[in-house]
Order: structure tokens, then C-alpha cells, then sequence
């Protein structure tokens, strides 16, 4: 079976800053897979390396066999075009640790907006699906309603939903409960949950060590740019080998 | 999964209302005094003036003012959407990753910014001294001939709008979240896609205030452009207050047009402006005549009460 997703000593500076400092690791299709480690210490911009929302600095990244951001031809990398890194987004979902939600749209129009203008979907069809997936996230009653008469986790669901719509095959969480109430974390894991049996792949990064362990298929612990641990969520999480981990999960658990 | 809260019983014994003496504001009374105490001595120096307040309406509706007041606005507005576009153009350029056009846009603005608008119209005025034929290839033409009044007026007051809109639309862009950016990328919309659907409706909120002012400035820095001959409001009250001989009087006239044009694009930015706030504030302010009808409703059920009393 082909990896979704393969890290090959990945690399990645900001100026001086080394934030990534060779990543390697593979998550397969319909799996979930669980990036958890402390602030700074990369899974967030390891995540947007992903769908290159930040270039990396060395190594080598493929989502479903392609690099991602450049084509090789013989020995030689080019960059590709804006273009191209757009078209290889579309079958890549993200959602935000702030949801990102346009905010001058309903949520309606916030999950039609990528099928229509990047896909060239007609408004019918476009429409129909977009409610078909407020519905999926228990929304269906608030696709006229904009983003701020919503709630911190109904914004997150209907981030969810606009991810969705593009149908894609791989789905990125970058800390989607950070930013909620307690009360709200819940109704958006709950959809994430609901997502995950369905077979999405998914790379989740979380500090929500109930849902890793409840949901994942695999765990990532990192530190300081590497990867520190990994395994099944339950081993590494109930029995981790690794001091840093140790101390790290004494923390939070 | 269902968004139902579980509220809290309400209290079944309802407060004790507070009756309280309410705080007098001597301050307010005393300042409210001055305030119409000055206005009416200004009331009084103005009736006593040597003024020819009668002829004052006579020439409102003249046919040369109308027609005037009329340059004056289509003048203003086409130089404003010329400001506009120009101003998007340049906004985007400065914000490029591009040195050679952010640098160009630098340079533009900082000349364009620099010196008088007096002094860019009679540059174009003068524009024959540098060019004294237009050749575009397909067109040739002396540029005396070219330069009217009106193109003269328009390229001068059109070209230095562009540089301050170019400045307020920069602030408009910048002011939307880089994550609206980052969304829309992951999304898959290319930067242009993500400009039009995404940036700049949102920075409208930010552009259209300033833009409105800008507006309202053009409307009135338009009347420099009578140095440049275009009959606008100025030249012809100028030019009949000339022979008329009741100069003062005619700028009032010209006043009351000024009056009327910025009054009629403060309600035209108000509607504008609601649109925008669309998705931004949980419910938009009523327009004027919803505000209208909720007083009349409100007043017909205080009527019927008492009338019911």
C-alpha cells in the first residue's frame, strides 16, 4: 500500500531558526494519525509543510506519491507554479486552530466557495452538497447564519464542512479544539470522530490525549524539531519509553 | 448532535425594581447655554451683513449654475473612479514581492503625494511643453488639441486621488487576517482568486470610509480645477458674479450646490457602508427609513394605549 503521506528528513528554517530538523514518517490511507508534542516544537509547521503552506528547507515531502511544491526532473528540483501548488491543494483539507471562516460569508456560502470558484462547480450542485455536509455536522438549521452569529465550535464545524467540500483525500487538523470553550470541544471532536470511521485520513495535531487514544491509529510525540516517539497511541501514551515523553505526558495527562 | 443550551430555572419572585433620584448635570445646562447664546450672535452678524441674501435663490436653479454644479459632479466622479482603479493598481503593486513595481508605486505616491494638486492640473495644462504632439500610432495629434478642459481636469485631479486611494486601500488589505490568506490557499484559490473573493470584500469595511471622505474632497478640491478653464461650480459663479457684480452672494450660491451634492453622497456612503458590515456586526443598523418606520409603529401603540387609558 502506498504511504498518503511520506516525510523524508524533512527540514525547515525561518531565517536562523531551525524549527524542523529532518522529519521521517509515513501515515497510511484512512488512517489517524495523531502529532502531539509541546508549543514550538514543530507539528504545527511540519502540518503546513504539508500542504505547503511553508516551504521546506531540505528533504523530501509526497502527499499520495507526488512531491508536494516541486516536480523533479533527473537530479533537478523545480519549484512549481502558483498554479500547480493551488491544484495540488484541492485534495488537501485543512482546519484552523481559529477556524478561518470568511467572515462576510454565511456558512452556506463559506462551504460553496471552493467547489464553484476552484472547481468550476455549478451553484446547484455546489449548493446541495454544502448542505448535505452542515447537515453531516449537525449545522444543517445555520447555513444562512455568518460566522459571527455562530458559536466557537459551530465556526469550527463549518470550518470542517468547507474542508469537506472539496472532497479531499487527505484531511489536516491543526489544533481545531485550542481555540474553544471546554463546554464546545465535544460537539467538534465528536465530528471528527464521525469523520475518522468513516475512513478519511487525517493527521491531527491535538492536545486532546482522550481523543488521540480513543481515535488514533498512530501517535507522533515531538520535541525541538524531531521526532522524539511514535507508536500506537495506547503504547505510547500509557507506556512511553522516551524521558521527554515521560515528562511531557505528566504534564498534560 | 443538537445545539440545545439547558437554561437555568428563572427566579419565580421578580426583583424589586430600583427608584432612585437621578444625578443632575448642572455642567450640561450651563455649556448648552453658550453653545446658543454664540450661535445666535452669529445669526444676528450674518442678517446684518451687507449681504444680498434675496438674490440668493434667484440664481440656485440658473441655468449656467446647473450646469456647473453639473461639471462639477461628473468631473468629481470620474475622477474619482479613475483615482479608484488606479489606486487598486498601485496598492496591489506596492504590496507585491516584485522591487521594480513596489518601488515604482513608492515613487508615485511620494511625487503624486508631494506637491499640489494646483500644480499637477497646470502641469497638465502646460503638458505641451514637454509633449508637443501626441503620436500613439494609430492617433496623432497636436496636444494643445488634445488637453481639453475637461481631460485636463480629469488626468490632473484623477492621477493624484490615485496615490492617496492607493494608500487607504493598502491599509484596507493589510488589515484582513493572514489567516483569511492562509484558508483560502488551503482551499486551493490562487492569489488572484483569493484577492477578489476573499481580501477585498473584507477590506472594503476599512476602504469605504475614507473612500467616502476622499469623496467628499473631490467634490470641493474639483474647484481648482477652474484654474485649468473647466466651466465647473467656481469658473461660471466667478464669471457671473463678474458681471453681476454680487460676488459673495454667488459663492453662497455655489455654497448651497456644495451643500446639496455632499449631503446626497453621505446618505449614498451610509447604504454602502451597511452593505459592507455584512457578516461583521451579529445584526445591521437599520437604514434611515426602517428607523423611520419603528418610531411611527412605536408612536401609533403609545396613542392607542393611552387612547385605550
Amino acid at each position: 500500500m502506498n504511504a498518503m503521506v511520506k516525510a523524508e528528513g524533512v527540514h525547515k528554517s525561518f531565517g536562523s531558526a531551525h524549527i524542523l530538523k529532518g522529519i521521517d514518517l509515513e501515515v497510511n490511507p484512512r488512517e489517524v494519525f495523531c502529532l502531539i508534542g509541546p508549543s514550538g516544537s514543530g507539528k504545527s509547521t511540519f502540518l503546513r509543510c504539508i500542504n505547503h503552506l511553508e516551504k521546506i528547507s531540505a528533504g523530501r515531502l509526497y502527499v499520495d506519491g507526488t512531491l508536494v511544491g516541486y516536480r523533479q526532473q533527473g537530479d533537478k528540483l523545480y519549484e512549481l507554479k502558483e498554479k500547480e501548488v493551488a491544484a495540488q491543494r484541492r485534495d488537501i483539507g485543512m482546519v484552523f486552530q481559529r477556524f478561518n471562516l470568511f467572515p462576510h460569508m454565511t456558512a452556506l456560502e463559506n462551504v460553496t466557495e471552493a467547489p464553484v470558484q476552484v472547481k468550476r462547480e455549478s451553484k446547484t450542485v455546489a449548493r446541495e452538497r454544502a448542505q448535505r455536509l452542515l447537515d453531516r455536522v449537525g449545522l444543517g438549521d445555520k447555513s444562512g447564519h455568518y460566522p459571527s452569529q455562530l458559536s466557537g465550535g459551530q465556526q469550527q464545524r463549518v470550518a470542517i464542512a468547507r474542508a469537506l467540500a472539496m472532497e479531499p483525500k487527505l484531511m489536516l487538523f491543526d489544533e481545531p479544539t485550542s481555540a474553544l470553550d471546554p463546554e464546545l470541544v465535544g460537539e467538534v471532536l465528536d465530528v471528527m470522530r464521525d469523520l475518522a470511521e468513516d475512513g478519511m485520513t487525517m493527521i491531527v495535531v491535538t492536545h486532546e490525549m482522550g481523543f488521540a487514544r480513543e481515535v488514533g491509529d498512530s501517535l507522533v510525540f515531538m520535541d525541538d524539531g524531531v521526532v522524539v516517539e511514535s507508536g500506537h497511541p495506547r503504547d505510547v501514551l500509557t507506556n512511553p519509553q522516551h524521558e521527554r515523553t515521560k515528562s511531557f505526558l505528566s504534564k498534560v495527562l | 448532535m443538537t445545539d440545545t443550551l439547558d437554561k437555568a430555572p428563572a427566579p419565580s419572585v421578580p426583583p424589586e425594581q430600583i427608584k432612585a433620584i437621578p444625578v443632575r448635570h448642572y455642567g450640561r445646562w450651563v455649556a448648552g447655554a453658550v453653545v446658543v447664546a454664540i450661535v445666535a450672535l452669529l445669526g444676528v452678524a450674518f442678517s446684518n451683513a451687507k449681504i444680498n441674501y434675496g438674490v440668493i435663490p434667484d440664481y440656485v436653479f440658473d441655468k449656467g449654475i446647473m450646469e456647473g454644479a453639473w461639471t462639477t459632479l461628473y468631473i468629481s466622479v470620474l475622477a474619482m473612479v479613475l483615482g479608484v482603479a488606479l489606486g487598486i493598481v498601485l496598492a496591489v503593486m506596492r504590496l507585491s514581492s516584485n522591487p521594480v513595481t513596489s518601488t515604482v508605486s513608492w515613487f508615485y505616491i511620494w511625487f503624486f503625494r508631494g506637491t499640489p494638486v494646483l500644480v499637477q492640473l497646470l502641469l497638465w495644462y502646460n503638458i505641451s511643453l514637454v509633449f508637443p504632439i501626441l503620436n500613439l500610432g494609430f492617433y496623432k495629434n497636436e496636444m494643445t488639441q488634445v488637453m481639453t478642459p475637461v481631460l485636463t481636469a480629469l488626468l490632473g485631479l484623477g492621477l493624484n486621488e490615485a496615490a492617496y486611494m492607493s494608500e487607504i486601500v493598502r491599509a484596507g488589505i493589510q488589515s484582513v487576517d493572514e489567516g483569511q490568506t492562509e484558508a483560502s490557499h488551503a482551499l486551493g484559490m490562487t492569489q488572484g482568486q483569493t484577492l477578489r473573493r476573499v481580501i477585498l470584500p473584507q477590506a472594503m469595511r476599512v476602504i469605504i470610509p475614507p473612500t467616502g471622505n476622499e469623496f467628499i474632497n473631490m467634490l470641493k478640491t474639483s474647484a481648482l480645477a477652474y484654474a485649468v478653464q473647466l466651466p465647473e461650480l467656481i469658473k461660471t459663479v466667478t464669471d457671473i458674479s463678474s458681471a453681476s457684480l454680487a460676488v459673495v452672494e454667488m459663492y453662497f450660491v455655489a455654497c448651497v450646490w456644495y451643500l446639496f451634492l455632499t449631503t446626497i453622497f453621505s446618505i449614498g456612503q451610509y447604504y454602502i457602508e451597511r452593505r459592507y458590515a455584512r457578516g461583521s456586526s451579529r445584526n445591521l443598523p437599520p437604514t434611515p427609513l426602517q428607523k423611520i418606520r419603528a418610531n411611527m409603529t412605536k408612536m401609533n401603540l403609545l396613542s392607542l394605549s393611552n387612547w385605550r387609558r
